[in-house]
C-alpha cells in the first residue's frame, strides 16, 4: 500500500531551486532513509510531508504530494489535521519548558482531548513505547530539561507518538546524541516500523543501512537514486551514489 | 609592552566598576541619612516654643492637635481632654495687639517679660513664639515639651501639610495611596495592550510590518516625559473631564492614562525581545503536533519567555512608580487620600519634585521629602527582588 506519493515535486526558496522534479513513493509500515551531502534538499523534502516549510516565507511548491491518497497541499486540506497524522522528530531534542508528563500530553491537549484518564493512559503508553517509562516514572512532574539528551530525544518521540500519527518524520534524530543513545533510538525505529511509516533523514551511512528498508540518495536537489537499502549500499546503479556511500565525497 | 597595556586596561575597568558601585551606595547612604534625620527633628518649628498657662493640665500635643488648634478647628481645651476653657491662640505677631511699642521697649528688650505676663494672665492661652523671647529666669507659664516626629506619625499619618505652622504634618498614607493608585491604573491599562502588541510583533506581523512598527515604538520611548505631560494636560485631561462629566479632569485616571502610554514602549520592546528568543525548534515542535499558531503562542512561547515578560512588567511598573514630571502635570496634586479614580491625587515623586525647591535644606520638610524618596526606593527594591524571586521559581 502506498502511504506517501510525491509526484514531480519542485520546491523553491525565493529564487533558489531547492528540489528538482522529485517523484517518490513510500509504502506503509516501512522505513525510508534519505541520505546525501548537506544542502542536497533531503530535509526540505522531508519537511514537505507535514507542510513545515509553510512557515518559511517566500517559498513555492510545484507538483503534488499525496498522503493516503489525499493531496495534502490542496485548498481544503487542514494543516493541523495533517500534522496530527504526520508526526515529526527534530534534529536536536526540543522538549517544551514543561514537565515530562505535560510534554507528552501536549499534543493531546492542543487537539482538544479533555478526558484526563485517557490522557494519562496515553502518556504512559507512549513513554513505554519509547522505553523511557522506567527511567522517568518517578519524576513525571519534573522539568523535561532535567533529562539527558538521549532521554529528551526519546521523550520527543513519545510526544509525537501520543497523538497516534501514522507517519513519523525524523530529521537527523541522532545527530546530537552519543552512540549509546543513538543505539537506543535505532532499536526503537525497528520497533516502531511495525506500526508506523518512518521517514528518516540521516548523515550517518551506517545508520541508514541499519534502520531503513529503502534509501533515497539526494544530490543538489535531485533524487539521484531510490531503492532497496541493501541494493543501494551494495550495488548502486549510479556512480554518484557509489562515490557518496564509499565516502569519496560528502 | 603588551602586558603593560593589558594591565592598564584591566585596572581601568576595575576602577570604573568600583566607582559606579560606590556612587550608587553613596546615593543610597545619603538618601537614608537625610531621611533618618526626620525622626530627630522636633515636631514643631525649630527655634520656636509653645507655651500654655501654668494651670493648664495638658501635657503632650500631637502635631495634628496643634494644627487643629491653630486652624481653629479645636476651640476648647476640653476637646482634647483638657479643662473646660476656651483656647486663646497667641502668635508672636499678635503681640502688638496686647502691648504698645513703648511697653515692649525700643529694642524689644521687655518682650520676654511681657509674654511671660500674658501667658500667666490668660488661662486658655497657647502661645507660639521664638525661643529667644522665652524669659530665661522665672517664666510664668508652662513650656510644652518638644515632641519629636515619630515613625507612626509618618508612616501612619493620613494628612500631608508640610508647611503648616507651628507644627507641620507629614503623613505618608495619602501620597503612598496616590502613587499606588496611579501606577496600578497605568499597569492595568498598559499591560494587556503592551503584551498584545508584543505578541503581534514577535509572532504574527510579517517582516515589513514589524520593520515599520518597531522604530515607531522605540521612538515613543525617546519622547521626553514633559512632552507626555503636556500632551496629557492638553488632550487627555479635557477628554476625561468631558467623557466622565467631572468637575476637574486632572485625576488619578488621567495620570494612569499618560503613564500607560509612557510605559508601553518599554513593555512592548522588552516583552517582544523575550518572545523572539523562543527557539524556532520549540515553535516547530508545537506546530508539528497539530497545535494552531495561537495554541503555540500561549502554550509554548509565553511560558518559555515568561521571565522576560515579567521583567518587561517590572520595568513598566518601575517607570510608572518613578515617573515625576508627566504625573505632576496631570494628576491635580491634591495630597488627600483618594476614594476613586476620578479624583485629584498626588504621587510621591511629584511631591518631591514640587516641594523640594521650597523646603529649606536640613529642615523637617526637607528631611521628610528625603524620607519619601527612601520609601520610593524601597518600593521599587522590594518589587524587583520579589519579581526576581518569582521568575527564578517559575522556571521549569
Amino acid at each position: 500500500m502506498i502511504k506517501i506519493d510525491a509526484q514531480n515535486v519542485d520546491f523553491y526558496y525565493g529564487d533558489f531551486h531547492a528540489l528538482k522534479n522529485i517523484s517518490m513513493q513510500i509504502e506503509a509500515n516501512t522505513s525510508v532513509a534519505f541520505i546525501g551531502p548537506s544542502g542536497c534538499g533531503k530535509s526540505t523534502f522531508l519537511r514537505l510531508f507535514n507542510r513545515m516549510n509553510d512557515l518559511i516565507p517566500d517559498t513555492r511548491l510545484e507538483g503534488k504530494i499525496f498522503i493516503d491518497g489525499r493531496d495534502i497541499y490542496s485548498k481544503g486540506e487542514k494543516v493541523d489535521t495533517l500534522r496530527k497524522n504526520v508526526g515529526m522528530v527534530f534534529q536536536k531534542p526540543n522538549p517544551f519548558p514543561k514537565t515530562i508528563f505535560e510534554n507528552v500530553a501536549y499534543g493531546l491537549r492542543v487537539n482538544g482531548v479533555k478526558d484526563n484518564e485517557y490522557i494519562e493512559e496515553t502518556v504512559i503508553k507512549s513513554l513505554k513505547q519509547v522505553v523511557l517509562w522506567d527511567e522517568v516514572k518517578d519524576k513525571l512532574k519534573d522539568s523535561a530539561f532535567a533529562l539527558s539528551g538521549g532521554q529528551q530525544q526519546r521523550l520527543c518521540i513519545a510526544r509525537a507518538l501520543a497523538i497516534s500519527p501514522s507517519i513519523l518524520l525524523m530529521d537527523e534524530p541522532t545527530s546530537a546524541l552519543d552512540p549509546i543513545s543513538t543505539g537506543k533510538i535505532e532499536d526503537l525505529i525497528h520497533e516502531l516500523k511495525k506500526e508506523y511509516t518512518i521517514v528518516i533523514v540521516t548523515h550517518n551511512m551506517q545508520q541508514a543501512a541499519r534502520v531503513s528498508d529503502k534509501t533515497g540518495y539526494f544530490y543538489l536537489g535531485e533524487l539521484v537514486e531510490y531503492g532497496e537499502t541493501r541494493k543501494i549500499f551494495t550495488n548502486p546503479e549510479k556512480e554518484s551514489t557509489q562515490n557518496y556511500i564509499t565516502g569519496r565525497f560528502g | 609592552m603588551r602586558k603593560f597595556f593589558e594591565k592598564i586596561v584591566e585596572g581601568g575597568l576595575l576602577i570604573s566598576g568600583s566607582v559606579s558601585s560606590l556612587t550608587i551606595l553613596l546615593i543610597v547612604f545619603f538618601l537614608f541619612k537625610e531621611a533618618g534625620g526626620l525622626f530627630n527633628t522636633p515636631a514643631t518649628e525649630e527655634g520656636y516654643v509653645l507655651a500654655v498657662n501654668k494651670s493648664n493640665d495638658v501635657g503632650k500635643l500631637s502635631p495634628e492637635m496643634i494644627m487643629d488648634i491653630f486652624d481653629g478647628n479645636i476651640t476648647n481645651w476640653k476637646d482634647i481632654s483638657g479643662m473646660d476653657q476656651d483656647i486663646l491662640i497667641f502668635r508672636f505677631s499678635d503681640l502688638t495687639n496686647y502691648y504698645t511699642e513703648e511697653e515692649l521697649g525700643d529694642e524689644f528688650q521687655y518682650v520676654p517679660q511681657k509674654i511671660s505676663e500674658l501667658v500667666a494672665k490668660e488661662p486658655g492661652i497657647i502661645a507660639f513664639f521664638p525661643k529667644q523671647y522665652l524669659l530665661e529666669n522665672g517664666f510664668q507659664g508652662k513650656v510644652l515639651p518638644e515632641e519629636k516626629i515619630t515613625l507612626g506619625e509618618f508612616f501612619g499619618g493620613t494628612k500631608w501639610y508640610p508647611t503648616s505652622t507651628p507644627a507641620p504634618i507629614f503623613g505618608l498614607i495619602p501620597l503612598l495611596l496616590g502613587t499606588l493608585l496611579v501606577s496600578i491604573g497605568a499597569i492595568v491599562l498598559s499591560l494587556p495592550f503592551g503584551i498584545a502588541v508584543a505578541i503581534y510583533m514577535a509572532e504574527i506581523a510579517n517582516k515589513r510590518t514589524r520593520g515599520l512598527l518597531k522604530p515607531i515604538i522605540e521612538l515613543l520611548a525617546g519622547i521626553p516625559s514633559v512632552v507626555y505631560g503636556f500632551f496629557g494636560l492638553a488632550v487627555i485631561v479635557p477628554l476625561i473631564q468631558k467623557t466622565f462629566d467631572l468637575p476637574v479632569g486632572e485625576t488619578a485616571f488621567a495620570g494612569s492614562v499618560v503613564l500607560a502610554i509612557m510605559a508601553l514602549p518599554t513593555i512592548i520592546t522588552v516583552a517582544e525581545d523575550a518572545m523572539r528568543t523562543t527557539p524556532r525548534a520549540m515553535k516547530e515542535a508545537s506546530l508539528a503536533l497539530g497545535a494552531t499558531q495561537w495554541q503555540t503562542i500561549y502554550k509554548v512561547i509565553i511560558p518559555y519567555s515568561i521571565s522576560g515578560i515579567t521583567s518587561a512588567i517590572v520595568l513598566g511598573i518601575g517607570r510608572a512608580i518613578g515617573e515625576t514630571m508627566a504625573v505632576l502635570m496631570v494628576t491635580g496634586n491634591a495630597a488627600v487620600i483618594p476614594t476613586s479614580f476620578f479624583e485629584p491625587v498626588r504621587t510621591i515623586p511629584a511631591t518631591i519634585a514640587a516641594e523640594l525647591g521650597e523646603a529649606p535644606a536640613g529642615g523637617a520638610h526637607y528631611e521628610a521629602l528625603f524620607l519619601l524618596g527612601a520609601v520610593l526606593f524601597l518600593i521599587t527594591l522590594i518589587l524587583s527582588i520579589s519579581v526576581e524571586y518569582i521568575s527564578s521559581k517559575r522556571k521549569i
